[in-house]
């Protein structure tokens, strides 16, 4: 009969927030014993020993309720600032994370990576690296949750999340959805693996046929249509995608925007929302309706992968197997857009 | 200070509309009249989480929100504001009068006030209609068309279904206030009201004053956003 | 004290109990006392309602497989555990019941300002509650109490416009209630009753109302606009349409965060009333606790993001409300301070009422310990959505709130009745409230690190154990709650009769006839002394 009482630490961040949680356990068990020593104490020491006794008023100490005012708070101060340094900490990842996709949806977790695998309910990550994971629903607001590694991300429909984390011990950890979603919230669960970088390359291998999610998203941007306006290197009606990613782009608006996961998202289901410069509003068709998130993210990472000046079409690229590393994000040469 | 009013027998002594609960006429009306206060206070809120939900929008979609004041008809707007600018103001007489004991000054400032009142909501109704006819009614049965500008159809959709919540509500205390004014008709026509007791006058006057003072807050807000400069 | 059994009507004074007898005279009343009676009695129906929604809880969660019900039944049952015990029991427990009885007696008042709306407020609560129940019987809704977007507004199967209607038409009997309180606190204290003399629980139910009034129309529209969304497919919260369902989240959270404080402070109201009977001794600081209760009031009403820190929500944002809901905790901590000096050299009796402020005391403690573990950004990234969250509300809720509200339904029983409760089991059924409490949810802190998370019908078998421990603690705690509900219906006919202050309390209410007569106090008192002059107390009383 198992009884646990406290759960694995396996990330890089676990272990400090075990500390802080540890550090507000001691304070707290130290005034709670304070307060229930004392009034234990008085209940005792003052019981009523005769019905007429009249205790002396006491009114009040101005001494007493500022300092038990004041350093309370200023014992708050430090975990409120330690709690900060730990949740800035983990706020952004770290540039040369490695990138994996995950859809919620009710009820289940679909994982893609960026070499093509997908997953169902499942995570591999190799040990030691950042990994960043990009957050996308399909229907309502889960939360990705994987407590061995002490994160926790809302996914919320409409745009995506991103959380992070550097997995330190190899093992099978337990992935939770924890926002309520609906009829089967409870068994949209799954499992973290975590492996050593060899057997992460090894599984790697093994696994997924359907090319790299590049791959995948080039087959979509010709299957819907995409190619017909958007061509690689020369104008079409649309602008040129080459390059856009990571890049800021004017706006008809006069505003200025970076190309981010989100505005490829955007200008795909909303096209007229954030129009480039110089381009007529109602030209390009939403796709909204016509694309799941899964399919969103592969034309993402396809529309990323076009970064690079002069390089050759993702296609005659050998398909990545060791490390996944995407091509590194350049800033465009100027002149691109328009 | 020690209160005298508490038995039967000084009942006689004083008004036949102070409630047995309060010592005085003066406490039966500090009471009522803070009672609505605090009552408008809540209404503040409630009309604010409204405001607040609206402002959020308008600043993730300024383009889209411009482009709606085109479809609001600004001089039913304006001259809605007057009708109901001028209903304050004869709500307020009808108050003063009702001080003075000046019972047909106080009858006749009602009726104006109610007539005011209606002619707000009759010229609502047109607008409605007006509406209903430019397809721009987004909830009942999908009354709806933005092709106008196509891009911005979904967030006008938004911006629509608030001008409808928030002048609907608006326009549901306008009713309310109605009814208000009407009982308190009723009552004036009765001789209830004197000098010495016109509470429920003074305390209609504070919620009819309310209700327009919304009106002035929606009236910019819905109809004159992006008729000063091109957004688009 | 007289132990003899009398025949209830033999030799009674008036009072507003046999006053007029009959179904009209009670629901056309206008008497804040009898109103309060009202309230108790649908409260207290109600708890049982969303205690019955827990029990099922609890024996599903026996095992980590759902096999008691299926996922959509346990679903609404924890939907419907939260919204009957939130918006039909927490919110308007204290206020409705002991306030609405004891508040006008406290200030040396006939009645509220407004007794009428009062009785309007009471059938407003009933509607609300009809159409809470109606949701319930119709099929259920499985929003969870909080109705979360898109979810509620477009992917939920069930009743949820009849539920939002429930909550939103009880949400006005909580604005009337404020309303009055507000009004009646300014305008009616008796003469001499200055603002600075004025009872705690006054203080305390001045503070709520001051919430209710500002705070309960945010929800309502928030919920309206929920309802709209739901029939019409408008957009407001759908990112399908252009909606943001984190707006819902703000909306939803700048009420139900102030509304945890409508729940807790009128029980800190009744602490400080058994505190200072039960040690017989002024509080410490009074000041300082009518204080804390309007600055829990409005600091309680910046702190709503501390809900929404895994949300997405801007970093800075997420600054601001991580210190201002440190903040926030002060006061707190100052009352409890202040109850724990009040002991201090006092004369400290045992009786039933004690014994729960004792245990108000510890649990709420604990309860808003963990709170801060919660406002911990580190930490709450970790714990939030878990049974961490949930345990921790329970402290503070029913460890704080429920324990509040049974020991003040002790102390003014006699008052309220005219009748003793049996001491001896009253004793008794608060140590099952208290060791059952403890064991149901000291081991969701535990599980909440672990990683259960909120919610969940079935759950990952390693966390077996601790569940059932759970279960059993729940199946005492629920005996704890029957118990008082016997007995007190059995004092009110065979209970001795209680005489004007059995407890010697200071208080007004105290100064009259148990059960008091119609309006309150023959003549109105003037009050020349301050809150709880012990000191002054001369005469030892007999009943």
């Amino acid at each position: 009969m198992q009884l646990p009482l406290f759960p694995e630490a396996a990330s890089a961040i676990a272990s400090s927030v075990d500390y802080l949680y540890f550090y507000l356990t001691a304070v707290s068990v130290v005034m709670t014993a304070l307060i229930f020593a004392a009034v234990f104490f008085f209940a005792i020491k003052y019981r009523r020993r005769s019905e007429d006794e009249i205790p002396p008023p006491i009114h009040g100490s101005l001494k007493l309720e500022i300092a038990w005012s004041v350093l309370p708070f200023l014992v708050m101060l430090t975990f409120f600032w330690w709690g900060a340094q730990i949740f800035f900490a983990n706020a952004s990842p770290p540039p040369d994370a490695m990138d994996i996709y995950a859809v919620g949806k009710q009820w289940m977790w679909k994982i893609q990576y960026p070499e093509g695998q997908r997953e169902i309910n499942e995570l591999h990550v190799p040990i030691n690296r950042p990994i960043k994971i990009t957050l996308a629903s399909e229907d309502v607001i889960h939360s990705f949750f994987i407590p061995a590694f002490r994160v926790k991300h809302d996914v919320v429909p409409g745009r995506y999340d991103i959380m992070w984390f550097t997995a330190t011990k190899p093992g099978r950890y337990h992935l939770f959805c924890a926002e309520y979603c609906g009829t089967e919230h409870s068994g949209m669960v799954g499992w973290v693996t975590v492996m050593t970088e060899n057997d992460y390359e090894n599984w790697l291998a093994g696994n997924g046929t359907e090319g790299t999610m590049a791959q995948q998203g080039e087959r979509l941007f010709g299957q819907l249509g995409c190619a017909t306006c958007h061509q690689l290197d020369q104008q079409g009606r649309g602008p040129i995608l080459r390059g856009v990613y990571g890049s800021r782009i004017q706006l008809q608006n006069g505003q200025t925007v970076l190309a981010d996961d989100a505005y490829i998202r955007e200008s795909i289901l909303n096209p007229n929302a954030r129009l480039v410069a110089g381009y007529r509003t109602d030209v390009m068709p939403t796709f909204q309706g016509q694309i799941t998130e899964e399919q969103l993210l592969q034309l993402i990472v396809y529309v990323k992968s076009l970064a690079i000046q002069g390089a050759p079409p993702v296609s005659e690229q050998p398909a990545a197997a060791a490390g996944g590393a995407q091509p590194p994000n350049q800033p465009p040469t100027t002149g691109e857009k328009k | 200070m020690a209160d005298t009013h508490s038995t039967v027998a000084e009942h006689a002594e004083h008004s036949p509309h102070l409630r047995h609960h309060f010592d005085d006429m003066a406490q039966q009306f500090d009471s009522a009249t803070l009672g609505m206060w605090v009552f408008l206070l809540t209404e503040i809120m409630f009309f604010g989480g409204m405001f607040g939900a609206y402002t959020v929008y308008r600043a993730m979609y300024p383009g889209a929100f411009a482009s709606t004041s085109q479809f609001m008809n600004p001089f039913y707007g304006a001259l809605n504001t007057a009708v109901l600018i001028v209903s304050s103001l004869t709500m307020a007489l009808a108050v003063r009068a009702a001080r003075l004991g000046e019972q047909k000054a106080l009858q006749l400032f009602l009726v104006f006030t109610m007539i005011f009142g209606t002619a707000f909501l009759v010229i609502k109704g047109f607008e409605y209609h007006e509406h209903w006819v430019d397809m721009k009614v987004p909830i009942i049965g999908g009354h709806w068309d933005y092709s106008e500008f196509p891009q911005f159809a979904r967030q006008a959709q938004i911006m629509f279904c608030f001008y409808f919540f928030m002048t609907g509500f608006h326009a549901l205390h306008m009713v309310v206030g109605l009814g208000l004014m009407t009982t308190i008709f009723i009552m004036a026509r009765r001789g209830t009201f004197s000098s010495s007791y016109f509470t429920p006058v003074e305390v209609s006057g504070l919620y009819w004053h309310f209700v327009d003072i919304v009106w002035i807050f929606l009236f910019p807000l819905l109809y004159l956003i992006g008729r000063t400069k091109k957004l688009i | 004290m007289s132990t003899v059994l009398q025949d209830p009507r033999a030799v009674e004074t008036p009072n507003y109990l046999n006053q007029e007898y009959g179904w009209k005279s009670w629901l056309f009343t206008k008497d804040h006392k009898r109103i309060a009676v009202l309230y108790i009695i649908s409260i207290t129906a109600m708890f049982f309602i969303g205690g019955i929604f827990a029990s099922l809880i609890r024996v599903e969660l026996l095992t980590p497989q759902g096999d008691l019900v299926n996922s959509d039944t346990y679903n609404k049952f924890f939907t419907m555990h939260g919204i009957v015990m939130v918006f039909f029991f927490l919110i308007p427990s204290i206020p409705a019941t002991l306030g609405n009885f004891f508040v006008p007696m406290m200030i040396g008042a006939k009645d509220l300002a407004f007794p009428r709306i009062n009785l309007l407020s009471w059938y407003i609560y009933i509607a609300g509650a009809a159409f809470a129940l109606a949701a319930i019987v119709l099929g259920g809704v499985d929003t969870g109490w909080t109705f979360y977007t898109p979810f509620s507004s477009t992917y939920s199967n069930t009743f949820v416009i009849t539920a939002a209607v429930g909550v939103f038409i009880a949400g006005f009997s909580s604005i009337l209630t404020g309303l009055n309180f507000i009004v009646t606190v300014h305008k009616m204290r008796a003469p001499g009753m200055t603002w600075g003399r004025l009872p705690l629980f006054v203080w305390a139910n001045y503070a709520t109302s001051l919430i209710q009034v500002l705070g309960t129309p945010v929800v309502a529209i928030t919920l309206a606009l929920v309802g709209l969304e739901r029939a019409f497919h408008i957009g407001i919260f759908d990112p399908a349409i252009g909606g943001d369902p984190i707006l819902f989240q703000h909306m939803f959270w700048f009420y139900s965060h102030p509304a945890v404080y409508i729940m807790i402070l009128p029980g800190m109201g009744v602490i400080s009333e058994l505190v200072t009977c039960f040690s017989r001794k002024g509080i410490f600081g009074y000041p300082f606790v009518a204080g804390s209760s309007l600055g829990i009031a409005i600091i309680g009403f910046l702190v709503w993001g501390h809900h929404m820190f895994v949300t997405g929500m801007s970093m800075y944002a997420s600054l601001y409300f991580s210190l201002l809901s440190f903040l926030v905790a002060v006061p707190s901590a100052i009352k409890v301070f202040n109850w724990t000096a009040t002991m201090f050299r006092g004369s400290i009796s045992f009786d039933t009422p004690m014994l729960y402020a004792f245990g108000f005391i510890g649990l709420f403690t604990i309860g808003g310990l963990t709170g801060l573990f919660l406002a911990t950004l580190g930490v709450d990234v970790h714990v939030t959505d878990t049974y961490f969250v949930v345990a921790h509300f329970h402290y503070v809720m029913v460890g704080g709130m429920v324990l509040a509200y049974l020991g003040g339904m002790h102390f003014w029983w006699p008052k309220i009745s005219g009748r003793l409760y049996p001491e001896g089991w009253a004793k008794f059924a608060c140590l099952l409230v208290f060791a059952g409490f403890n064991l149901t949810f000291f081991p969701q802190f535990i599980l909440g690190y672990l990683g259960q998370p909120r919610r969940y019908h079935a759950y990952a078998p390693e966390f077996q154990v601790l569940n059932v421990m759970s279960t059993a603690g729940a199946s005492i705690l629920g005996l704890g709650y029957i118990i008082p509900l016997i007995y007190f219906l059995w004092s009110m006919k065979y209970g001795p009769k209680a005489g004007n202050n059995p407890w010697r309390a200071k208080g007004l209410e105290w100064e009259t006839t148990s059960p008091p007569p119609t309006f309150n106090f023959e003549k109105t008192p003037i009050v020349t002394e301050e809150a709880y002059a012990y000191h002054n107390q001369k005469e030892t009383h007999v009943g």
